[in-house]
């Protein structure tokens, strides 16, 4: 495996995790209605960026497909919905919302990063196809952290000053 | 033509054909209660319609200190002596016995009546225990899109300089919030840019999710006059629901629900590849547009057909009527404003029409319309989550501008985040961090979505909650203390309606008892606070109406929404008059930009804009890279599936909406006999294919039902389309068994108990028109009809089994034509 594959594999792993965080932290938050809805739908992004990264990668010779997921994820995503709905009616949650936040921020900056790796590798080595899959994914990417610090700015305030 | 017409049978009243580019001729519709002819009249007093956003403006008879009916005003730009349905009866529940007359406080499970001082003490102790123990944002005020504008901006300056907190929003957000939002992302900046009068010179007017007989009937009628007039415009509506709109409309798309960006992405892949771009002023007045080419370059009519479930060839010829218009006008509501992807929609629109030029032009109007009478000044004013006078929060120029008109530090005008949108502030009270809500004149126990959540978090204890209304509503049942208002024709002001049209409304009668105009509430309130500025003088150095009006002018001058040529004396008489109204413009501005793009530059603009999607800030840096010649800006958005999807449990999707006999939560029109009687009582609409799948027939009592509860009423079967239910929002518990919520073992009557916590995250809009339900049967009816009218989109599929809506002997207004008018342009 060359570098550009060890990219595509840190890549992928990394919008695996956002994808699965998103999912999570959306469930987590149920009763935080606008995190919950576009957490959802940003998580899609990261899932449709597997799948161009999956392709592109299989045309390079390179399997990143994972095992499909176990099931305790989703019996802990129940549990995830009733705690937050059992704590709704508390501001404490409303940190644990900020450190989701910064978590989330954390995770897609890395997937830029991994983006513009690629993106500098697919110019060098005029790798049209590649290329062609960073510039559809890579403004998602940044659009996924744009919301969270957004949000982190938007909530910050009445967070930590209405404990 | 001189008439007595049944305007509940007919709300539309009479024709007045004319032709394109000729005056809308003037029908004068007056009423006055049984027995009082125009003679026995003390006293004409002018004001303007309060329960739409049309701005008709009107006389108010009174007689003997009471009002007894109401005249149309010939002279007026905007309904040209035109009254609609609710003008002419809803003046009857001013006089209605329920008014409140004294303020109420809480004592346990009641409460109690009292004087004034004892209800403000507790309101301004209250405040001041919060603003020492916990600080300003553990403060929230929630107002209305009914109040006048001198409130308002008091209202403004009170809780942003006096109080210090970010948490200030209008009801206005559960209906205006998308159109100025989707001015702002397009032209960097709130601003009707057309006029009612383009209606006169279109030849295609295109109406998206805006039943606009039913929400404007007179601005419908401006219409109804156009179609019987020589050169008729041809109309396109999108709209689930068979709307009168639909009925005359030369196409008509009935999309599944939360899929208009999907639609309207289909309508700019046509514009574009048929090339009826006016790239000339594509060049000249816009950015972005290779981008909006990108996107919607896969976005087939095929596509969007598979999505919206619409004929593709239909939406072609939607793309192809609307791409061969010379001038077209495009009006947009709640049927984008309330459904999924809500600004991304609305943005689309803006964008058909920048890519056709068709901008400040007559004829060549966009309408993002406003569903409450007073709304444009909610936003005007900074009552809605901007500050007054369109001014960014992110700018610092604008918030020291700001900081000198109110003689305060910039500092004490909090500008480090977003103003809250109330749907946010419901939560942070729900959360605990707020825990005082200020809510006037509005009824957030019936209008908000998921009332069962709403209702818990307005019984908390922790949160004191203070309503000032004119009934007692379910909100005010649930509050710590209630403040009786004053209301129109009771008091005077200003307002503006959804084409900048400002109108006087003067004081008529006095209010009942001890209730007080809203402004004079306020401004006691800031006077027991105590609110100073940085001079030491009272913050709120204004004393009424007039006063107040000027303070506002000096907040607006210089700003998109100028007042300064405006005063009382200019709007007494005659017509009302369109902002900006300045030295330079001192007969007011009908159309902007009518010479390019004025406010979206950096330094001007009121906002830098927001991902369509996601709602993330763009930054000031990222804007002027993008814009550096403030320029409309054609913003792209993707297509993304509603959030709640149904499924085999719920089928169906749940739409909900509005009447022509109500307003709101029928506070008002529930207590008027005339609209009352027209629709009564709740019911729920199906088309005939659904309800013979379950087995349904008109007049059975069904249920439907959601994942957050269920609502009771008749079954109106409709030609809406399949695979949808319509509910009316209107009714709550006033006049119900339960009060305040569905009595004990008693079924929903509110649409809300049913409807989806979710809202745009551009406008922060809730969305009312995308739950995912089921229907049930509880049992066949006897052969009476659902308690809906006949006369609009409810309209019975089998008409011959439901007796038409009438309104009677009482219902009888009569229209005046002068002779010189009648006949003008007609064909016939």
């Amino acid at each position: 495996m060359n570098g550009v594959g060890l990219a595509l594999r840190a890549l992928d792993h990394g919008e695996r995790r956002l994808e699965h965080r998103f999912l999570a932290a959306a469930q987590r938050h149920r009763t935080e209605h606008e995190f919950c809805h576009v957490a959802g739908d940003l998580a899609r992004w990261s899932r449709e960026h597997h799948t161009r990264l999956v392709a592109v990668a299989a045309q390079r010779g390179l399997n990143l497909r994972w095992p499909s997921s176990n099931r305790s994820s989703d019996l802990l995503a129940g549990v995830r919905t009733r705690a937050a709905e059992a704590v709704g009616r508390r501001p404490e949650p409303g940190l644990l919302l900020l450190r989701d936040l910064r978590e989330l921020y954390l995770a897609a900056s890395r997937n830029s990063l991994h983006w513009e790796m690629l993106a500098q590798a697919a110019q060098a080595t005029r790798d049209t196809g590649l290329l062609d899959v960073v510039s559809r994914c890579h403004p998602q990417t940044l659009r996924q952290v744009r919301w969270t610090n957004t949000m982190i700015k938007t909530l910050s305030p009445q967070v930590l000053t209405g404990l | 033509m001189d008439a007595s017409v049944d305007r509940i049978a007919d709300p539309w009243g009479g024709r007045t054909p004319y032709g394109p580019g000729t005056a809308w001729p003037v029908r004068t519709d007056t009423y006055l209660e049984d027995g009082v002819a125009p003679q026995d009249v003390d006293q004409w007093v002018q004001t303007s319609s309060l329960l739409h956003s049309n701005g008709d403006a009107m006389d108010v008879a009174v007689r003997d200190g009471r009002i007894v009916g109401v005249r149309g005003r010939g002279a007026d730009r905007v309904n040209r002596g035109r009254l609609g349905p609710k003008d002419l009866f809803g003046w009857q529940a001013v006089a209605s016995p329920a008014r409140l007359t004294r303020p109420l406080v809480r004592d346990g499970d009641r409460l109690v009546e009292c004087d004034w001082p004892t209800a403000m003490d507790r309101v301004v102790t209250r405040s001041k225990e919060l603003l020492r123990q916990r600080g300003p944002s553990s403060i929230g005020f929630y107002t209305s899109g009914q109040l006048f504008l001198e409130e308002y901006y008091t209202l403004t300056v009170i809780a942003r300089a006096g109080i210090g907190t970010n948490h200030l929003d209008g009801n206005t957000r559960l209906c205006t919030a998308t159109a100025g939002e989707a001015l702002k992302e397009t032209f960097g900046c709130d601003g009707q840019p057309g006029s009612y009068t383009d209606v006169d010179h279109a030849d295609t007017i295109a109406l998206f999710g805006h039943n606009m007989a039913e929400t404007q009937p007179v601005l419908w009628a401006r219409v109804l006059d156009r179609l019987a007039g020589t050169a008729p415009p041809r109309l396109v509506c999108v709209d689930p629901r068979p709307t009168p709109v639909a009925r005359r409309a030369q196409v008509h798309l009935a999309p599944r629900g939360g899929t208009n960006v999907a639609l309207l992405n289909a309508l700019l892949h046509e514009i574009i590849r048929t090339d009826r771009v006016d790239h000339a002023y594509v060049r000249a007045h816009t950015v972005g547009f290779e981008e909006l080419a990108d996107r919607v370059a896969d976005c087939t009519p095929e596509w969007a057909a598979r999505i919206c479930d619409v004929p593709a060839r239909a939406i072609s010829e939607a793309a192809d009527v609307i791409g061969t218009a010379e001038r077209l006008l495009s009006t947009v509501l709640q049927g984008v404003y309330q459904s999924h992807q809500a600004t991304a929609a609305a943005v689309q629109v803006n964008n058909l029409h920048l890519l056709r030029g068709m901008l400040g032009r007559p004829g060549c109007g966009l309408l993002q319309m406003n569903g409450q009478p007073t709304a444009q000044n909610t936003r005007e004013c900074g009552a809605n989550g901007d500050l007054p006078g369109f001014r960014n929060w992110e700018n610092d120029a604008h918030v020291a501008e700001l900081a000198r008109v109110w003689n305060v530090a910039p500092e004490a005008i909090p500008h480090y985040a977003p103003p809250t949108p109330a749907m946010q502030m419901f939560r942070f009270a729900e959360a605990g961090s707020l825990r005082m809500l200020w809510i006037s004149g509005t009824n957030p126990a019936v209008s908000l979505p998921e009332l069962a959540r709403v209702r818990a978090i307005l019984a908390q204890e922790r949160l004191f909650t203070v309503v000032q209304d004119l009934f007692l509503t379910e909100t005010a049942r649930l509050a710590d203390v209630v403040l009786p208002a004053a209301t129109w024709a009771e008091k005077t002001g200003t307002f503006t309606n959804a084409d900048r049209t400002v109108h006087l409304s003067e004081k008529a009668v006095d209010p009942p008892g001890l209730a007080r105009a809203d402004l004079d509430i306020l401004l006691d309130y800031a006077r027991r606070m105590d609110f100073r500025d940085r001079d030491g003088q009272p913050l709120v150095h204004w004393h009424d109406p007039p006063s107040a009006f000027e303070a506002w002018k000096l907040c607006s001058a210089g700003r998109p929404c100028d007042y300064t040529g405006l005063s009382y004396e200019r709007l007494r008489g005659g017509s009302g008059i369109q902002w900006p109204c300045t030295d330079q413009a001192p007969e007011g501005t009908e159309r902007l930009y009518t010479d390019g793009i004025t406010w979206a530059g950096a330094d001007v603009s009121e906002t830098y804009g927001r991902d369509l999607v996601t709602g993330a800030s763009v930054s000031e840096v990222e804007y002027r890279a993008l814009n550096p010649d403030g320029k409309a800006v054609l913003k792209a958005a993707e297509y993304l599936p509603p959030h709640e999807e149904t499924s085999e449990e719920f089928p169906l999707q749940l739409n909900t909406g509005r009447t022509l006999y109500h307003f709101h939560t029928r506070t008002k029109t529930g207590r008027v006999p005339q609209l009352d009687a027209a629709a009564p009582d709740v019911w729920a609409e199906l088309s005939p294919a659904e309800a013979e799948a379950r087995g349904l027939a008109e007049g059975d009592l069904v249920e439907v039902t959601t994942r957050r509860g269920s609502v009771r009423g008749r079954l109106r079967v409709t030609a809406i389309r399949d695979g949808m239910v319509f509910l009316p929002f209107h009714y709550g518990y006033w006049d119900a068994p339960g009060g305040d919520r569905p009595a004990v073992g008693g079924a929903g009557r509110a649409a809300n108990e049913t409807t989806v916590t979710d809202w745009d995250p551009v406008s922060k809009q809730p969305l009312f028109k995308i739950s995912a339900a089921r229907i049930t049967l509880v049992e066949h009816g006897d052969g009476t009809p659902a308690p809906a009218p006949t006369t609009t989109a409810s309209a019975p599929v089998a008409p011959a089994d439901v007796p038409a809506t009438v309104g009677g002997a009482l219902a009888h207004a009569s229209q005046v034509v002068p002779d010189a008018e009648a006949g003008d342009g007609s064909r016939s």
